[in-house]
């Protein structure tokens, strides 16, 4: 047992780590970039990497470290509001696991309906719905996850029903809203946060692809998404516009599963 | 164990019709439909363009379009592309081939590389060797097929010359994409391998098998006939991951298919197009994981098949 939370503890310093270094270095995007991460230089285009350009430029001559610095902010914030677009998914699961049976029969079936769709197709019809953008991936991507966070929290919530303390809470008269608050809600937490971590990476995945496939809207704007789809259309002859964008989201998915299985404990879901 | 098998099937059929339905009423909310966007663009008149709505039912009240809708799909009727006017099930068979070949390609691969790493990391002993399959599942999960995929044309075509990159459609064509888009799959099928091989190895059975002297090998087939059942779902879950993938697969590696008509329709707006393919998707979906459950059923004699 001792020998298991020391691997947990060490598993959460790296991943907590990993991910402090890449959120700093977005966040100081503007003091550590060399070059405004939009200008083109044609003159200078698909440079190797260099003491001038650190990773190289890409096909329009724009540097590519300046281009991944502030390409993490794009990413993060893009997959951070995603996150907060499926929250709904948490009332709905609240709602279906403490509301009663046909609240619960309700919700559920809707949600089983919507869970049916692949999601990234499901994001994929959403954005013919909403149009090309940043915020409208957001939404896309998000909503698409929406039932699959709804599923988690109705299962974690009763589970949590049955536990011997919030019985105890309903026998003495407790109202409802303060059982699901009070009692409810600091048990089911823990799983729950794993959750959102493992939704995050996800959605770091899947809007990338939107803006790979180019529904970013926006084109110009540093975006890994859109720098892999630069690199793609270059890589037979500088491999390096597409390495370092690749390198950078990888890092960041891989911190925050680690992120995730070591708050949960175990293994997260793909 | 016949009725449970109907009553699964009968509940994925209810399922992937009201994800139908709901596909039909999201896709009716849209301010300009397909004939606005190609028509009016066009600069076609507007008497025109009222003629050609009604040619097409879209002047018909929301309902009526939607039994006519569901009323076609068993005859094989999904409507009409907006665009070119071919039907939609034409347009679906002439491309699910190519899909169909890849995404079975791609689920092999998942399926043997993610199980292989993940029984390595479940039960090898040596810490080492233990650590390197976890870090290979935890790779091909951080890495997104549109970022592998550009690698793998860059190793193995344009550095090695040892398969063909992007285009065309034989067998050849279809090794690196399947393997390209398996590999990112493999990832979660190994981590789901790996914790459900290490809850089995715990248990009191294998306890016993050890405590009358079993030789390890045949501890180890006990904890896999328990450790692999769970896989099953997983498998069956990630084909969902793995038909959005073929999108993406499809158009990095040139290559025909489904994923490309249902991006040509998202561009063009064309609503028919996207509404068959998403609901195609939904049933197929449905349908393998309710013969997953069936499966597991078979398998797993603990399963209860008669509640």
């Amino acid at each position: 047992m001792m020998m298991r939370s020391r691997t947990r503890n060490y598993r959460l310093m790296v991943a907590a780590a990993l991910l402090g270094v890449i959120v700093l270095l977005s966040a100081l995007a503007p003091v550590l970039a060399r070059h405004d991460p939009r200008a083109a230089r044609p003159e200078d285009q698909l440079q190797a990497p260099s003491e001038h350009y650190l990773l190289g430029t890409d096909l329009l001559g724009r540097d590519i470290y300046s281009r991944v610095l502030y390409g993490g902010r794009r990413t993060l914030g893009v997959a951070l509001l995603t996150v907060v677009v499926t929250l709904p998914g948490l009332v709905i699961g609240l709602v279906a696991g403490y509301g009663g049976r046909w609240l619960d029969l309700a919700l559920m079936t809707l949600m089983d309906a919507l869970l049916a769709f692949p999601s990234l197709l499901m994001a994929l019809a959403l954005i013919a719905l909403f149009g090309n953008g940043m915020v409208q991936i957001a939404l896309a991507v998000g909503a698409a996850g929406i039932p699959a966070f709804a599923r988690v929290t109705r299962a974690a919530v009763i589970e949590a029903r049955g536990m011997p303390f919030v019985e105890a809470a309903r026998s003495v008269g407790a109202r409802p809203e303060a059982i699901l608050w009070r009692h409810i809600l600091p048990v089911i937490a823990p799983p729950l946060l794993a959750f959102a971590g493992v939704t995050l990476s996800w959605a770091i995945l899947n809007s990338a692809a939107l803006m790979f496939l180019g529904y970013g809207g926006y084109i110009s704007a540093p975006d890994w998404g859109v720098m892999l789809a630069d690199g793609r259309a270059a890589f037979r002859v500088a491999p390096w516009v597409a390495l370092a964008p690749g390198v950078a989201l990888s890092l960041t998915v891989f911190a925050i599963n680690l992120l995730a299985s070591a708050l949960n404990g175990q293994n997260g879901r793909g | 164990m016949i009725g449970f098998t109907f009553r699964r099937v009968g509940v994925a059929l209810v399922v992937a019709w009201l994800a139908m339905t709901l596909a039909f009423v999201a896709l009716r909310w849209v301010p300009g439909d397909a004939v606005d966007s190609t028509l009016t663009h066009a600069g076609v008149p507007a008497d025109a363009i009222a003629a050609r709505r009604a040619a097409l039912g879209l002047n018909d009240p929301l309902w009526q379009q939607y039994v006519d809708y569901v009323a076609g799909l068993p005859r094989g009727d999904w409507g009409d592309s907006l665009i070119s006017g071919q039907p939609v099930s034409e347009l679906i068979w002439q491309n699910a081939g190519s899909t169909a070949a890849l995404a079975a390609g791609a689920l092999l691969v998942a399926v043997v590389l993610g199980v292989t790493l993940g029984i390595l990391a479940g039960t090898v002993r040596w810490r080492i060797g233990r650590y390197a399959a976890e870090a290979a599942a935890s790779l091909a999960l951080s890495t997104p097929v549109y970022w592998t995929a550009t690698l793998a044309i860059y190793v193995f075509t344009v550095t090695l010359d040892l398969l063909p990159g992007v285009g065309g459609s034989g067998v050849r064509h279809v090794i690196l994409p399947a393997c390209v888009l398996g590999f990112h799959t493999a990832g979660s099928i190994a981590q789901v391998t790996a914790s459900s091989i290490r809850e089995a190895s715990v248990q009191d059975f294998v306890r016993t098998a050890r405590a009358k002297g079993l030789s390890e090998f045949d501890i180890l087939d006990h904890v896999l006939r328990v450790g692999l059942l769970p896989v099953i779902a997983v498998v069956a879950l990630q084909l969902g991951f793995l038909l959005g993938g073929t999108v993406i697969t499809e158009t990095i590696f040139v290559r025909r298919g489904l994923g490309r008509v249902l991006l040509d329709a998202i561009s063009s707006r064309d609503y028919p197009v996207i509404q068959g393919l998403v609901v195609l998707a939904a049933v197929v979906y449905s349908l393998i994981n309710a013969l997953a459950d069936v499966v597991y059923g078979l398998v797993d004699p603990r399963v209860d098949m008669s509640s």
